[in-house]
């Protein structure tokens, strides 16, 4: 197996008396999508902050194309390749379509022309050509996720962090979002999800990370952890894994 | 360069004007407009495009104009070269002060607080200071030669300040298509997701600042060589820090003409009030206060943005009075 691009080792982070992520590792691989499910509240926004430098570790590293980036901040980061989308879309609401995705275009293209002409092709691969020109509040939820994802496209990264964005949208929604993302991963990026939606999860990852109470408990892939006695025990509570085998065997 | 059209169009239609106007009451008002449309392009900068609203731009037409004036006093220094240098010290205490707040992740109310603060610390530096004359202030002998940067007609003066606003002008237009400027804009619309997209926050506001300041520091220099006389109330007092900020808001922030916009309604209003009323203490604050409360009810954008919103309305307006053929082949 090849080196994977990003690894995370045994990395924690307290609040105060909370350990909301706990010895936490994980990896994720160029040209593969990589999830990571687990329970509200299990730390999976927290973890992803962590490696995108949003926060610092209180233990652990981070390791990305074989360099230690343990507690570098995210501009930098994002100068290495990782990009990332958040929970809460974060537009830059006063801009146009355009200039958003232009923002994260000009990481790599400090001409304004091949910036522009990056940030166009961009906007129509999200699927967002035809509102270029419209000012980012003006957009429905499901635009605004397609921003999030063309900005952070825009900055061509290798690895993409992406926090819930089929989160919100509804089923068609969903549907024609699906293709984008695992054209990206066809690509050659590395993509690792944080998701909710198992349909999303099961048609795209090649492997699953599943976090509950801060601590990995189960990987594989997606067949393989869904049938998890401990994966169904995080979500549904202790014992529940049992009680669903004798219900099948009545 | 068609962007440049505009400033080009504004700049020569002021510069037009001593051709006609001959009073020296109405040149003195341009200057001082002119002076005070620099200082508020400067707050632009940092405050309009970057969304750091400074409350302290006296901190750096202060160290402009006190700059100039002890390299001329004390150590004879020519006044070109105080001037430059004057420009140079309002710059790097901008520097300190962006580097000190910056770094400390101030925002918002925050950092205004802070920046008055700084600027009120040197007002009171400087009146108790000898080198800043303390209490007294400090007098630019009288030496009407241009290379004492001193002029015999007011019209000099004004074409000077008018090319340093274009210069502000152009600077402010050069920000708006740059890298540098996109990235000022990202972290004053979102500061979170400016450094996700790989922005260097803190680099890229303490560059906005340093900008800022040095443009607010050159119109303290050009107020000493203006005035020939300085003193803390002058430099360092709020009164400047509050026109600075106020020209641009009510003019249009983060807007190329904003700062002059807002100075020549601003000063229009003052100076006629003056007029009317005879010259009242405090009653030209009270008159931007009013204008200030006006323009945020009916023109959050100021005056530029009012403006710009008029035009797309006739346009819509004139759009829908065509004929339906028109309409679709146009």
């Amino acid at each position: 197996m090849a080196e994977p691009l990003l690894s995370v080792e045994g990395v924690s982070r307290r609040f105060g008396g909370l350990l909301a992520v706990n010895a936490a590792s994980l990896s994720a691989e160029a040209g593969r999508i990589t999830a990571l499910i687990g329970p509200n509240g299990a730390g999976k926004t927290t973890l992803f902050s962590l490696i995108s430098g949003f926060l610092k570790p209180s233990a652990g590293k981070v390791r990305y194309a074989s360099d230690d980036i343990t507690g570098e901040p995210p501009h930098r980061l994002a100068r290495r390749g990782i990009a990332r989308t958040f929970q809460i879309v974060q537009p830059f609401a006063g801009l146009s379509v355009r200039e958003n995705i232009l923002v994260g275009a000009h990481l790599r293209h400090p001409a304004r022309a091949a910036a522009l002409e990056l940030a166009e092709r961009v906007g129509h691969d999200v699927g967002l050509g035809d509102m270029l020109d419209r000012p980012a509040h003006a957009l429905t939820v499901a635009g605004r996720k397609r921003l999030e994802l063309a900005r952070a496209l825009a900055t061509e990264p290798q690895l993409l962090l992406l926090d819930e964005v089929l989160a919100g949208l509804n089923p068609s929604e969903i549907r024609d979002i699906l293709p984008v993302i695992s054209e990206l991963s066809a690509r050659g990026i590395a993509v690792l999800m944080i998701e909710h939606v198992m349909q999303a999860v099961m048609s795209l990852a090649g492997h699953v990370f599943v976090l509950a109470e801060g601590r990995i408990i189960a990987q594989g892939s997606p067949p393989q952890v869904v049938a998890d006695p401990i994966v169904v025990e995080a979500y549904l509570g202790h014992g529940a894994a049992a009680k669903m085998r004798s219900a099948h065997v009545h | 360069m068609r962007a440049f059209v505009p400033i080009l169009i504004v700049v020569a239609a002021f510069a037009a004007v001593p051709l006609f106007v001959h009073s020296n009451v109405v040149l003195n008002f341009l200057v001082v407009t002119l002076l005070i449309g620099l200082a508020g392009q400067g707050w632009n900068i940092l405050g309009g495009y970057g969304g750091q609203y400074s409350f302290g731009q006296a901190a750096f037409f202060g160290t402009g104009a006190y700059a100039t004036a002890i390299l001329q006093v004390h150590y004879g220094v020519n006044a070109w070269i105080g001037f430059a240098a004057g420009i140079a010290a309002g710059a790097a205490v901008g520097a300190i002060i962006g580097a000190l707040a910056f770094r400390a992740g101030l925002r918002s109310s925050y950092f205004a607080l802070v920046t008055l603060a700084f600027a009120e610390v040197l007002r009171i530096v400087a009146s108790v200071t000898p080198i800043t004359g303390a209490g007294v202030g400090l007098l630019v002998r009288l030496d009407l030669r241009a290379q004492a940067f001193q002029f015999q007609s007011r019209a000099i003066f004004y074409l000077v300040i008018l090319g340093f606003v274009a210069v502000s002008l152009v600077i402010a237009q050069l920000l708006e298509r740059s890298r540098f400027g996109a990235w000022l804009i990202a972290v004053r619309e979102n500061e979170d997701a400016a450094m996700a997209l790989g922005v260097d926050a803190f680099a890229v506001k303490l560059a906005a600042m340093v900008v800022s300041a040095a443009i607010t520091a050159a119109a303290g220099c050009f107020y000493v060589q203006y005035f020939l006389f300085v003193d803390s109330g002058i430099a360092y007092g709020t009164w400047i820090s509050i026109e600075a900020l106020l020209t641009p808001i009510i003019g249009g922030v983060g807007t190329v003409f904003g700062a002059l916009a807002g100075a020549l309604v601003v000063k229009f209003l003052g100076e006629g009030i003056k007029l009317v009323t005879g010259d009242v203490p405090g009653l030209d604050l009270m008159i931007y206060g009013a204008v200030l409360v006006l323009v945020i009810r009916f023109a959050p954008r100021g005056l530029v943005g009012a403006f710009a919103d008029m035009r797309a309305h006739l346009a819509r307006r004139a759009k829908l009075r065509a004929p339906i053929g028109e309409v679709a082949r146009g």
